[in-house]
């Protein structure tokens, strides 16, 4: 309790001293907390991904399609319950140079793709309206309020992939069962691209991206990826079967130099809280030197001279990273605000925050390490003839 | 009277200890700043180089990129007879027309799959290049199945070996040859024959036509031409060194803002370490500074005199954050080009201009650390300082 008291006041000796430390390691902290949630965001899709989905695509890459043909045949494959189809748009809306105007783009089986993806919360009489009308599209609830889109609005999409004007007129808009679901995207009518398509380019009609499987049982996804794609090996199109984990996976490891560069970063914020901290326990323990003698010659026992040092550098910390977490909360929230289609979902997750923590508590440790042994080396004649 | 410099220099060595842990905090915040530039420095300078100013790239309109682009054999046909283009020695058009699409291989170590580009060429498409160079191996064979693959690419993914044969499209591809192309965003392709790789990926049009300019100012006429023609007026003209520049865009910007952002918020973490240091140092030197003061330096002089000396901590700082970064020019990193949505590989590359605004961020961190202490010292009175202990 003594110790406990004793550390208090000594932390509050220099108060200005002692709040600066304070509000570098609570800056640090924030940066730190800010960068693993840009990390985890980057995943996200990874997170979001069914447990119950599985994804057959060109075994050449994404960008082949495949033909409408084969949906029956991987409907027949024992395990698949139900298959839906989607295709990549692509296309610009408005200026494609400001990246505020990407969004994703996808033609979708009307019929099945909803059915496939309950998360996508949508009332019936959106539904209903969307699958009215040929060029309904259907957008997410941060997509419509980024672009201030609402029921009736017309989006004029300027093809690339698919060349032409289009103009998809908003029909619904979906909001997400929970934080982790992406609400920036636009699904339109893939009956309606296949017909515009064929007007110009019959050799592109049946064209499919990728098939969605729902396999409830997943312990036979294995079976039914290596099923499916062995049943269309020889065709003109080899496929490729994955779970949609697996499938968002390989999307994120392609940018995982990136990934390991911002984790690089964070590691490099650890070391300058530390340096911060480390250079004002160090200066407390210099200054107070000859009160640490007197405390040895008192009788005072090196744990207590552990407890003073240690004890401060894990206040310091502990404060700073308290204050820092409360800030990255704000900021955080203010990055998903402010930049809502960088990345689709931007959340702070438990796991962050306890490495926040776990960040803070190594710098105070840490921090008192090198000060604490040598106060405690040094003999107490030498302390007590010390100038600070 | 100004107070001497080596006043100032001599007492960042008086406390060593302090003195090394900001210069650590300082060093590590320029090494970030310094490294993200780099970064985005490498990949423009990559993708800028990979273009050629006497080049014209044609893609359709509203394509950003090749990848999307789409290009009728009977529009290259005419796009390639346009007066402004180059003409060889045989009379054909310096022009070549290309196929761009992706495929997947899988990355040596991680298994991890990755996006990589393959481009068909015409016989000419070497000569629009002139700094690719074959390393090993030979050229390929127009009419064969045969391919060559750049030198980034082979280093990073499987299976791409000299006489193996790689698998995709309709297809079994024998790589013949590596090269290398500077640096470029080449060296992450795959080469081969535009006419063998259209059916075998089942493409009945090319992506782009890529030709030479008789004279590079004859740009905008041919421009003119291509799109105002009704035959080829769906498709844009673009030099060849613009559009890679502007496929650098979207990647350097995402790098630089989120770099600078993030880096400009922890170096004020690093500011106030900077600034606990010279409270310190003012604290510790009362005294002193009232020695001063009562010898008849200026208040003046005694706030130049702290700033000074936390400028230098600074500046040190700064250079040992430089030459921290300046090492990473050693690593090439590889990675999704967001716009092309393929495997591009570059490096860290340093410049003069990044070297002196990590310099400038340096110096504003050690006025912003420095300014505060160096007042409350120039303000001390007389007396007072003196009777300090």
């Amino acid at each position: 309790m003594f110790v406990l008291r004793l550390v208090l006041k000594n932390a509050l000796r220099h108060k200005l001293r002692t709040s600066l430390t304070i509000l570098g390691i609570g800056i640090a902290v924030m940066s730190f907390g800010f960068i693993r949630t840009i990390v985890t965001a980057w995943s996200a899709g990874v997170e979001a991904s069914a447990a119950t989905r599985m994804i057959t695509r060109h075994a050449v890459s994404f960008i082949f399609p495949l033909p409408l043909a084969y949906r029956d045949k991987i409907a027949r494959i024992p395990g698949v319950d139900q298959v839906s189809y989607a295709n990549w748009f692509g296309g610009n809306y408005k200026d494609p140079n400001d990246w505020k105007n990407f969004f994703p783009r996808l033609a979708v089986d009307d019929e099945t793709y909803f059915d496939l993806y309950p998360e996508f919360l949508l009332s019936t009489e959106d539904v209903e309206a969307f699958k009215k009308e040929r060029n309904a599209c259907i957008i997410g609830a941060k997509l419509a309020r980024e672009h201030g889109l609402k029921r009736g609005d017309l989006i004029p999409i300027d093809g690339d992939i698919y060349p032409g004007e289009w103009e998809f007129v908003v029909r619904g808009v979906y909001r997400g069962k929970d934080a982790t679901v992406d609400e920036t995207q636009m699904f339109f009518h893939w009956q309606y691209l296949d017909e515009r398509v064929g007007q110009t380019q019959p050799m592109r009609v049946g064209n499919v991206g990728w098939y969605i499987l729902n396999v409830k049982n997943p312990d036979e996804m294995a079976r039914v990826a290596q099923e499916v794609d062995a049943f269309f090996l020889n065709s003109r199109a080899a496929t490729k079967t994955e779970t949609e984990k697996e499938f968002q996976q390989s999307f994120v490891s392609q940018s995982s130099a990136i990934i390991s560069s911002l984790e690089i970063i964070s590691i490099i914020i650890v070391g300058i809280i530390l340096l911060v901290l480390a250079n004002t326990i160090v200066m407390a323990a210099r200054e107070r030197t000859r009160e640490h003698a007197v405390l040895k010659t008192l009788g005072f026992r090196p744990f207590h001279v552990i407890g003073l040092i240690g004890g401060e550098s894990m206040l310091i910390a502990i404060v700073g990273g308290a204050l820092g977490l409360a800030l990255t909360f704000p900021v955080v929230g203010g990055f998903a605000e402010s930049f809502p289609t960088f990345f689709p979902v931007v959340e702070l997750q438990i796991m962050t925050i306890l490495l926040a923590v776990a960040v803070a508590v190594f710098a105070g440790v840490a921090a008192a390490l090198f000060p604490t042994i040598r106060t405690l080396r040094s003999r107490i004649a030498d302390g007590l003839r010390a100038v600070a | 009277m100004n107070i001497p410099l080596f006043y100032s220099l001599r007492s960042i060595w008086q406390r060593r200890m302090t003195t090394i842990l900001t210069l650590g905090g300082i060093t590590l915040v320029v090494f970030v700043f310094a490294a993200v530039l780099m970064l985005a420095n490498g990949l423009e300078e990559t993708l800028v180089e990979t273009g050629s100013d006497a080049n014209v790239i044609v893609l359709r309109r509203s394509a950003t990129t090749e990848l999307v682009s789409q290009i009728t054999r009977n529009s290259a046909n005419i796009i390639k007879t346009h007066p402004e283009v180059k003409q060889l020695p045989d009379g054909k058009p310096l022009a070549s027309t290309e196929l761009n699409v992706i495929i997947n291989l899988n990355k040596k170590g991680s298994n991890d799959m990755g996006n990589v580009s393959v481009r068909g060429i015409s016989p000419e498409g070497l000569l629009l290049r002139p700094h690719l160079i074959l390393t090993s191996g030979r050229m390929f064979t127009f009419g064969t199945n045969e391919i060559i693959v750049g030198k980034s690419l082979a280093e990073k993914f499987q299976g791409v070996e000299l006489r193996k044969q790689l698998k995709f499209g309709d297809g079994q591809w024998t790589v013949v040859g590596f090269f290398d192309a500077r640096g470029t965003a080449f060296e992450s392709e795959i080469w081969g024959d535009v006419e063998q790789l259209m059916p075998a990926f089942g493409r009945p049009v090319f992506s782009v036509v890529l030709f030479q300019l008789r004279d590079p100012a004859d740009f905008t006429s041919v421009k003119e031409r291509i799109e105002s023609d009704p035959r080829t007026q769906s498709s844009i003209a673009k030099r060849e060194i613009d559009y890679y520049r502007e496929s650098s865009q979207t990647m350097s910007m995402f790098i630089k803002i989120l770099g600078l952002v993030v880096t400009i918020i922890f170096s004020i973490g690093a500011t106030i370490g900077a600034m606990i240091t010279m409270y310190a140092a003012v604290a510790n030197r009362t005294v002193e500074i009232g020695t001063l003061r009562a010898l008849g330096f200026r208040r003046r002089s005694i706030l130049g005199a702290f700033l000074f000396e936390s400028i230098v901590l600074a500046l040190i700082g700064g250079a040992a954050g430089v030459a921290l970064a300046s090492l990473t020019s050693l690593i090439r990193i590889s990675t999704i080009n967001f716009s092309t949505f393929s495997e591009l590989a570059f490096g860290f590359v340093l410049s003069p201009g990044i070297v002196l605004a990590s310099l400038i961020f340096a110096v504003i961190m050690g006025i912003l650390g420095g300014f505060l202490p160096a007042a409350r010292a120039a303000r001390m009175q007389i007396v007072s300082a003196l009777r300090a202990s």
